[in-house]
This record gives C-alpha cells, structure tokens and sequence, in this order.
C-alpha cells in the first residue's frame, strides 16, 4: 500500500484520507463522481472550482456529515488511517469528535462564549480544567484577548469575523486531529479573512486542514496541495463535479496539467 | 385636478422638487384615503367588541375585586348575600395542572418527533393530520370524549376528568406551536452540534430545545390562556361542586363553568359573583398572553 516512503528524512508525512472511486449521490442523481486522492497529515489541502462542483459534498464525506441529509449516499472507499470510515462498526459521532468542522456561515450556539466552547468539551466526555481549555480554544482561535472580559455574554454578540474564529475555537476545543473548512471566510471582510488565514497557517502544525474556498489568492496563500473539481453536464441539464486534478498549490497555480485548470485559476475562460 | 405638470413631477417655485403628497395625483391621493378609512373601520370592528367586553365585564366585576372573601369564601346559599368563590379558582387551578401535566409532556414529544425525527415521513403526516382535525373538534364534543373514556369507567365526574378534556383540547394548540419553535432554530445549529460530535439527543436536548425555549414557553401560555376560559369540556366531566374539594377523583368547580351557572340563575349575589369569575377569568388570560409576549420577546437568533 505504501508508495516510496522516504526512509532517509524523518518528515515523513502520512496520510489522513484515502479515497478510492468516491461517488456521492443525492438521491437518485449522482452529484459527484470518481474522486480518487489523498489528504496528507499537517498539510492544508485547499478544494477550489466552480458552483456546484461538490466541494461541499466531498468535505462532508470526510465526517460522515452527508448522514444528516435524508437521501444522501456514498459509494467507493474512504478511509482514515487505513480504516474504513463507512464500515458497519463506525460510529459517526466518534468520527466527527476526531475530525471537526467549520461552516460557511458563522453557526455560534445561542450560549455564552464560553458555553460555546465548553458544550463540545462536554458531550465529549473529556475531563479536563475547562477554564483551561476555553482560553486555550480561544487563544488557538486568535480571539482569546478581544473577548476574555466578556465570556459570559451571548456568542452571537460578536462580529461576524469573531463569530467565525469563536467557531474554530469551539472545532479546536475537543482536540480533533483534522479540521474541514467550508468557505470560512465567505462572509467576512479582509482584516478578519486574513487574520483566519494567519491562524489556518499556524493551525497545520497541530492539524491537518481541508478548506473549501472561492478565493484563488487564499488557496494560493495557505494552501499546500489544491485539488479543482469541475462540472460537467449529463443529460437533462443535470452536472456532475469530478476532480480535475490535484497536486502541490505552486503547480496547479502555474503548471497545471489540463488547461482549462491554468485558465479557472488565472480567471480566465472561453 | 390632475394637470400635466401634476404627473410629470412638479417643482416648487424655489426651483426644489416637490416631494409633498400634494404633488401626487388628485386620484391616488383620494383612493388612499378611501383605503385607510376602510381598514380603520374593519380594525374598528376587532377593536371595538374587545373593549366592550372590557368596559362592560370590568364595569360591573371590578368594583368587586376589593372584597378578599371572594377568593377565599364559598358562594352563599340562594338567597343570602356575599361569599366568594374560592373554591372555583383552586378548581380551575386543580384542572389546568393536570391539564398541563398531560398536554405538555405529551405535545412537547410530539413535537420534537415532527420536527427533529420525522420530517416527512408518513407518521408524522398523520400526527399533524390528527392535531389539525383536533384543533377543529367542537369543544363540547371533547367534553363528551372525556365523558365516555374517563367518566364512565371511574363512575364519577372528576377534576381528573376535566384535567383530560382540557388536556386534549390543548394538545394540538402545543404540538403546532412547539413544532414551530423547533423548526425556526435554523438547521446549521444541528449541523455545528453534530459537527463537534455531540449525539443527536445531546444535540436536540442541548442546543435545539433551550434555542427554541421561549418560543416553546409562549405556546404551552397560550394553550394553557385558550383552556383557561373553556366551560363547555368541562360540563360532562369536572361538573361542578358547591363546596371545597381538592380530591381530583371528585366533581369540582371551576371558574367558567360557575359564571356558566351563576350567570342564569335569578339571584343578584349570585350573579355578581359570575362577573367578578368573569374578570378574574379575563385578568388570567391576559395576563397569560402578557407572560407569552414577554418570553417571545426574547429572541435568539
Ligand atoms: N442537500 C442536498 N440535497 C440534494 N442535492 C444537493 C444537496 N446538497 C448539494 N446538492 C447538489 O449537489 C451538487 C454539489 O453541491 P455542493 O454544495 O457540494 O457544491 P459546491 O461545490 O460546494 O458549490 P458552492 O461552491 O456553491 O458551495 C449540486 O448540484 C447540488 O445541487
Ligand atoms: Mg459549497
């Protein structure tokens, strides 16, 4: 199974994910086909490409989050650390505690700051000093020194940017290994998007990260490996997404191998 | 009239756009009066009856208010003065608890299945198929349900009896409107939760429920203002009793079925009594509707 590991250097990264022939369907209709790739430890995988394409769909693959949609399905393999992720014994909630999530739009419980954040600690069973872990979230997050007076207050009195950082926050608070990302920074202006950037930078030390993004620059500023997925149309106006092609950022940003990647990255199109 | 420089946008001497209303046509103008004159009337139609009621039920009971034998006395015997009707308010009390105990625990469940396990599926049609028909189920009919499947067997009218009929008649008012606290929590709410691995019961019992309290709150108030003031369910089953009782397995008066009784028999202290319940009755309700407007005051996203 292994290809070529590097015996010589001690930076050897493993690999997270492996997906095999992944198909993910909505019902009857096939939204996404024959995505075959790898996510590497400590590295951020950035997912880039047009509306539709199933972005959203193959970053819930990764915590079994499809479950929660009536009618969605996924066929092929795919496996953390070499398990099956969708073997009969898995338990889905054990999955999402080791692999966390944050959405497009800012989704703060309607708690306290700290409740936000001591709510995951908890249904998690993990004992621990949650004063502790609190500030430890929330300084991960960067937002440790904007909100440490006001805990006690409402998570959805914050700003949108903070809101989105009180949101990892509360992802970094269980200890999962992998963070998925979709679209974090949609909502939000420049200053907090790229202070999000900074902390994703700072995150894949201890994380391995997988971030859906529309923004080419963000892909290309914190992105290890990006993978484009596309969409093609099947009959009756129907579009199926498939992976294009992935590989290191720099070389889908400058040598892609197809063309129409190089032309949807530089925004060019015809 | 409507002159030409009317419609094409006059200006003022000053040179300025006019931007008074007398710059629109004549027409407009006059149609928007006739419309406003029209919905005042038809507001005034809502308006009004609510008031009479007030003035005439608060005219002749509050007066009343001030003596405390009201609530702490029996009525007197025909023909004798004063007295009160203490033992109507703990009656009503007695029979919108177990009213509450049942609806609640029951329309509360309901509807955490319609809205959380359910959607969609064929149960959770027929389940609000059933609240619908109920909701429109003569009240004096589900007195009579109470009757045949409480009252009979027991061999007795009840406060227990009352507390079912009242019970059923709110059921449907707490599933509808506690499915609706439960659907407006928006869905990434369940989709955080489950994303930072909580279960779907700490997700539904930690997140959804407390979100949707006062919205929840507001609905058992309202259903419970809504029985408050029924007389008809209870007929068959509480009945009614002229002395003390708190044994639920035993007939009990209540506030509207005494003004029911006291407001049709020929004796003026009697009939005072029935308007006084009658604003002690109102008092509650609105009150209860106050309390519900405070709580979804509240709100949370
Ligand atoms: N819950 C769902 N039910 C049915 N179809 C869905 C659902 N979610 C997504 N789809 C379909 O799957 C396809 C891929 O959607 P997805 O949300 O994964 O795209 P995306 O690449 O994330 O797009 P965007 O960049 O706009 O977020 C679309 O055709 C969409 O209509
Ligand atoms: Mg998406």
């Amino acid at each position: 199974m292994q290809t070529q590991v590097d015996n010589q250097t001690q930076t050897e990264t493993k690999r997270v994910f492996k997906l095999d022939n992944v198909n993910v369907y909505y019902g009857p209709h096939l939204a996404l086909r024959d995505v075959n790739m790898d996510i590497m430890e400590h590295e951020v995988t950035s997912f880039i490409g047009p509306s539709g394409c199933g972005k959203s769909t193959l970053l819930r693959c990764f915590n079994r989050l499809n479950d929660l949609i009536t009618g969605a399905r996924v066929e092929g393999n795919v496996t953390y650390h070499g398990a099956n992720l969708y073997g009969e014994k898995v338990d889905p909630v054990v999955v999402r505690r080791k692999i966390g999530m944050v959405f497009q739009k800012p989704n703060p419980f309607p708690k306290s700051i700290y409740e936000n954040i001591a709510f995951g600690v908890r249904v998690n069973g993990m004992k621990v000093n949650m004063d502790e872990v609190v500030e430890q979230s929330l300084r991960g997050a960067a937002l440790w020194d904007e909100v440490k007076d006001k805990l006690k207050d409402s998570g959805l009195s914050l700003s949108g940017g903070q809101q989105q950082r009180l949101c990892i926050a509360r992802a970094i608070a269980v200890q999962p290994e992998v963070i998925l990302m979709d679209e974090p920074c949609s909502a939000l202006d420049p200053i907090s998007t790229l202070r999000i950037e900074e902390l994703i930078k700072e995150l894949k030390q201890k994380y391995t990260i997988v971030i859906v993004t529309h923004n080419m620059q963000q892909a290309s500023r914190v992105a290890d490996v990006t993978a484009f997925f596309n969409a093609e149309a099947v009959e009756k106006g129907r579009r199926v997404g498939y992976l294009v092609e992935y590989g290191p950022t720099e070389m889908i940003f400058n040598t892609p191998r197809e063309q129409y990647t190089l032309d949807y990255v530089s925004g060019r199109f015809g | 009239m409507t002159s030409i420089q009317d419609q094409a946008g006059a200006t003022t001497p000053s040179g300025m756009p006019d931007l008074t209303s007398s710059s629109v046509s004549g027409n407009r103008n006059r149609v928007g009066t006739i419309l406003t004159i029209v919905s005042g009337v038809f507001v005034a139609f809502i308006i009004i009856p609510l008031l009479l009621v007030l003035w005439d039920v608060g005219g002749r009971g509050l007066p009343l208010l001030f003596n405390t034998d009201l609530y702490t006395e029996l009525p007197p015997p025909p023909g004798l003065e004063d007295g009160g009707f203490g033992h109507a308010i703990i009656g009503s009390l007695m029979t919108l608890g177990i009213a509450a105990a049942i609806s609640f625990p029951v329309g509360v469940l309901a509807a955490v299945y319609l809205a959380e396990f359910g959607r969609g599926t064929r149960i959770a049609y027929l389940v609000k198929f059933s609240a619908n028909v109920l909701t429109g189920v003569p009240a004096i009919l589900i007195g009579l349900f109470a009757y045949t499947i409480v009252v009979r067997p027991l061999g007795s009218f009840s406060a227990f009896s009352g507390g079912v009929a009242l019970g059923v008649l709110m059921l449907p008012i707490v599933i509808r409107s506690t499915e609706e606290a439960l659907l407006l929590v928006p869905n990434e709410m369940r989709q955080a939760a489950t994303g930072i691995g909580a279960t779907r019961f700490q997700t539904i019992t930690r997140i959804i429920i407390p979100a949707a309290m006062s919205a929840i709150v507001t609905g058992l108030i309202l259903s419970l203002a809504r029985a408050a003031g029924e007389a008809a369910p209870l007929l068959f089953t509480a009945f009614n009793n002229s002395f003390w009782n708190t044994d639920p397995m035993r007939p009990i008066a209540t506030l509207p079925v005494l003004i029911y009784f006291f407001s049709i028999i020929p004796y003026k202290p009697q009939q005072d009594l029935a308007w006084a319940a009658a604003v002690v009755l109102l008092i509650i309700v609105l009150t209860a509707s106050l309390l519900a407007r405070f709580f979804s005051r509240a709100k949370k996203f």
